[in-house]
Parts: C-alpha cells; structure tokens; sequence
C-alpha cells in the first residue's frame, strides 16, 4: 500500500463519516439525535482541515462550533424537551416538489463554480505552515485589520443588545 | 532507544507516543482514588480504607515456605480500587426503561474521551521522539477546545437518562462549563501573549530563562511573574469548575439532585464516569503544571547558568541538570499528585456554591480580571519594547498587577452587583452546650 492509497483511504473513511452525519441530521425524527450528528459533522470537518495544514481553523471549527455553539444547541433542546415531532407531518403538497427542484438547481450552480478548478487536483495540499496561527495572526492583524477591528464591533454592539433585550431591569 | 524509535514508521512512533501517554494515566487513576480517600479521611479526622491486601500469613499455613510463616504485609489499603472495580464489574448493569438507549451507552465513552485525549499535546519529558504525542503549532488551543468537549458526555448522559435530576444536572454542568470557559482562554491568553507561541514545548522552553529577564540563577516558571500568578489563580479555579469537582460539583449534588447526572449509571458504566472525572484532574494537572510552572523542571533554577558563572559550582550544577533531564517523567506525576492534593484539599475545606454565586464568581469576577490580566500585559509587553530594560518592565507589572487587584477588592461588590455580600448571620445551634465562660471571652460569639 503506498502513502497515496493511505491517505485515499483516510480521506474517504472522514469524508464518508462527514458526509453520512450530515445525512443524520435531517433524517433523524429526534431534535438531540440530529443535534450529536451535527456534532459529529463539525468535528469530522475539523479533523479533515488538519490533513490539509490548517490546523488553526480545525482548532477553531472545534472551540466554536463543537464546543460552544453546539453545546447552546443542546442546551435549549433539552430545555423544550423536544421529543419526535409527530405534529409537524404534513401531507404532500406543491412545496415539497418546488424545494427539491430548487435544491437541485443550487446544487449545480454552487458546484459548477466550485468543481472545475479542483478538477485537476488529486491531493490538494497548502505549503506548510500555511494555516499556522502566526501567519493567521499577522494578517488578522496587518492586512485585515479593519475588517476585524469592524466585526469585534459588530459583536459587541450584538452582545449589548442582546442583553438589553433580555433583561427587563438593568 | 530514542534512535531506535526515530528508526521506525512514523505510525508506530505514534502509537508508541499515545501508548506513553495514556497507560500511565491509566495506572494513575486507582491511586489517585486511593489516595484521594486517605487524603479525605486524615482531613477529616478519621481514617480511609487502611485494610484491604493487608495479609497475615498464618503459622499453621503447610503450603507458606518457612520465612513467611507468621509475617504481616500491610499494603495500607492500596487494593482497595481494585476491589472497588471488582464490585462494580460484578453490579448489575440496570437500564431505565425509557432512556434513549444509544446515547445511554454512548455517554460514559464521551465522558473519557476528551480526559485521554487532553494530554496530547503536553510534554512529560525533554525527549522529544518520545513526547508530547502531537507537538503541534496549535498546542494550547487543542487543550481549549478538547476541554470544551467534556460537556457532552455530561450533557448526553443527564439527557438518555430520562429522569429529571439527570437532566437537571446536564443543564447546570453545561451553564457551568460554558462560563468558566471564558476565564480559562482568557487567562491562558495572557500567557500565550507573554510566551508568543502556542506550541507546549515552547511554553516549557520560554521558563527556563532567567526571572523576570534580569535574576540570572532563577527559572522564569509563569508562576512567579506577577501576571503569571493572577492568570495561574484564574486558571486553577476554572479548572477545578471544568473537571465538575468540589466546589463546583453543582451538577451531582447530591442534597439536590440524588446523584445528578450519573443518578442512572450503576456497575461498569458508572466506573467510566469516575475514571474519566479522575483521569482529567491528573491531565489537567499536568497542562497547570506545564504552562505555569515551569513543565517537566523539578526546581526553578537554571543550573546551565550557574555552570557558566560559578566554575567550581559546575561539576554539581551539571550533575543536577543531567538529573533534572532523566527524572522529567517522575517530576511530572510528582507535580500532577501536587495538583490533586489541592484539588483534594479544595473539596475537604470548601463548602458547595450556590447557582447564582457559581455564575457570579465566573462572569463577573473571573472574566473581568483576566481581561484586565491580558490587556496589562499586552501594555507591559509594550513598555518592555520601547525602554528595553525587563527591570522597568517588571516594575511596571508589578505595579500594574497590584492596582488591578486593588481596584478589584474595592469595586468587587460593584461588580456582581447589589445583594452578592449578605450579612453574616449568627447561627444558634439548639441542643448545644455553651462552651465555658474563658472560652466565651475570647471573642467566640455566645
């Protein structure tokens, strides 16, 4: 077995794992079952950003959305007991029809811009040390120091009126 | 042997690497069960589990060789996990009828995994070939978001469970982890800013130079810095709230919630629970021991320096590093036992905190310091730069640490808001002898 057929067989085993969660998700009729399969996704996806040298973003996929998101997720599923959600069957109607015809024509918009340049690729693969949290750092803090300074903003102005909303007394 | 590691495939070397890592803290993990009950009962006056493997071999005995006949081993008590596994593998399994039994199942494996793949990235020794198992360029930020991780068994398993002091507990531990999270990053930031790397072996290496960048003879361990010693504060009572332990062991208390989230779990499933909560204050540990305290040196001093300043100090300051290189791995669970003896002490003098109090000491004290910590350092970092002398620097972080902690101490009740500091009440206790009259003059209140 050479490396490539390896990392072939690594890929497919992560890749097939992410894609078969993902596939949970919607296809669990219990919320929590679909919410552990959205975590599965996330951390799956992580480890995928590894085998291609970003490791600050596999790192951040797994503190925000695995740890954090995820677990506010959970919380509030369990806090309104969702159960199986018998009530919201509904007959077959137009809608149905119209949503998977509108899948499909996304699907092939998004992939008929995404697929072609990676045609050529068997391995893609970024030089090393291309996702390392020094080089993200210093453009976070040189080349895009703007937009980040901006987004920090916009989170905080988020959070205050987040919390003006909910509290009734300040 | 290191040449023979580096000689094989890079997949054995790994296995060999997580192998080092996870059977030690595998065998840890009775002892420190043992030893946290001896430690609880000498704490409180009585005596722990003193008797199991003590073996009396009898005069009579026709098949004890001769030497033996009539000699006592006393193994204090060191059995007794075994015999406490033996008891729980033997239970029987019980599973409510109404639980989701996939996530029943899959709950305690959750809960130990993130306890065994924490210390990944830790160094317990100088060798590299042989450890941390991933020295990775993201080594503090995988701790952070492994740690992150042990909500969900906790989570899950108060959920499957059906039962609602499970998922009463599930809920408080996630609120729980979620908030001290915050503090934990914040106060490692401080030290990831002043190191400049988030790798652990950097960490390690950034402590071996001289004491606030101008006493030439002491290691730079985090800890004696003054904003290393306000973030190692920060950090250890996040990471007593991280690992659910007393004080902070709200989701299983027990006058509240029976057992909390573990209340279903009995025989092997429970254990995993146990072992998991027990393996993780060993990693956890090793990473405050790591980032704080200098990694796997035994003592902050830099023998190297005295070699070079002291030459006839040198044969022995030699000496001492060539010691200091080959006991890493034993200074490293010396330090870990150090860490569970606080964490043991914690739960023996501390009282459980109430919900409210809990989620006032994290956001509103905790996370204020810590930002307050980072921002001082980011200006003393600063200051350093522009004068160029660590003296001036030092100077600076002392003063600035100090206002802050002043400044904290004067507007704490500020900060968590009106009613956080109730008046003391005077107990009076029914039934109880008041003590003699030259007692009661000494200040104790009648």
């Amino acid at each position: 077995m050479t490396a490539e057929t390896g990392n072939l067989l690594f890929f497919g085993a992560l890749a097939g794992g992410a894609a078969a969660s993902a596939v949970g998700v919607v296809a669990f009729n219990n919320a929590v079952r679909s919410a552990i399969c959205l975590v599965a996704n996330f951390f799956l996806l992580a480890i995928l950003y590894f085998t291609l040298n970003a490791e600050t973003l596999g790192i951040t996929q797994v503190v925000v959305y695995t740890g954090a998101i995820m677990v506010l997720f959970l919380f509030v599923i369990m806090l309104l007991n969702l159960g199986a959600a018998h009530v919201l069957h509904e007959k077959f109607d137009w809608k149905r029809g119209a949503g998977i015809a509108f899948g499909v024509v996304l699907f092939g918009l998004v992939g008929s811009q995404i697929l072609p340049p990676l045609m050529g690729f068997t391995q893609p693969r970024a030089p090393d040390g291309y996702g390392s949290p020094d080089n993200i750092g210093r453009a976070l803090f040189t080349q895009y120091l703007v937009p980040l300074e901006a987004v920090a903003y916009l989170l905080l102005v988020g959070i205050v009126g987040s919390v003006l909303l909910a509290k009734r007394r300040i | 042997m290191v040449a023979w590691v580096e000689s094989l495939h890079p997949i054995w070397q790994a296995l060999i690497r997580v192998l080092l890592l996870v059977l030690p803290v595998l065998l840890m993990v009775p002892g420190a069960i043992w030893y946290e009950r001896r430690l609880l009962g000498w704490f409180q006056d009585r005596i722990g589990p003193n008797r199991v493997g003590n073996i009396t071999v009898s005069r009579r005995n026709r098949f004890a060789p001769d030497f033996l006949k009539g000699r006592k081993f006393n193994l204090f008590g060191l059995i007794q996990p075994i015999a406490d596994g033996i008891k729980l593998f033997i239970k029987e399994d019980l599973m409510p009828a109404k639980a989701d039994r996939l996530i029943f199942v899959a709950a305690p494996a959750l809960a130990l995994f993130p306890a065994f793949t924490l210390g990944a990235t830790i160094p317990w020794g100088p060798i590299q070939a042989l450890t941390p198992v991933a020295d990775v360029n993201v080594g503090l930020l995988y701790i952070l978001a492994i740690s992150s991780l042990g909500v969900y068994g906790v989570v899950l398993s108060g959920y499957a469970s059906n039962n609602k002091y499970s998922l009463l507990g599930g809920l408080r531990s996630s609120a729980q982890l979620i908030s001290y999270e915050l503090g934990m990053g914040l106060a490692l930031g401080s030290i990831v800013l002043a190191v400049g790397s988030l790798k652990m072996t950097d960490m390690v290496r950034a402590q071996e130079g001289p004491l606030w960048g101008f006493v030439g003879p002491l290691a730079n361990w985090h800890l004696f810095t003054p904003y290393g010693f306000l973030a190692a504060i920060i950090f250890f009572i996040c990471m007593v709230a991280e690992t659910n332990r007393a004080p902070f062991d709200l989701p299983e208390a027990e006058n509240e919630l029976v057992a909390g989230y573990h209340t279903e779990y009995s025989s092997m499933k429970f254990a995993v629970f146990f072992m998991g909560e027990y393996a993780a204050m060993l990693v956890y540990g090793g990473i405050f021991m790591t980032v704080f305290a200098g990694g796997w040196h035994l003592v902050p001093i830099r023998w190297d320096w005295i070699a070079e300043q002291a030459p006839p100090l040198a044969y022995l300051a030699g000496g001492f590093a060539t010691w200091d290189y080959w006991l890493a791995p034993l200074t490293m669970i010396a330090k870990c036992v150090l860490v569970l003896t606080v964490y043991i002490w914690l739960r023996a003098t501390l009282p459980r905190l109430r919900y409210d109090q809990l989620m006032a000491l994290g956001w509103k004290s905790l996370m204020p310091l810590a930002v307050a910590n980072l921002i001082l350092v980011a200006a003393w970092i600063l200051v350093e730069r522009l004068t160029g002398n660590p003296f001036y620097g030092f100077l600076f972080l002392l003063v600035g640490v100090g206002l802050v902690v002043l400044f904290y101490r004067q507007f704490r009740s500020v900060l968590r808001g009106p009613g956080s500091d109730l008046p003391r009440r005077e107990v009076e206790l029914v039934n109880y002898a008041k003590p003699a009259s030259s007692e009661t003059s000494e200040g104790v209140p009648a």
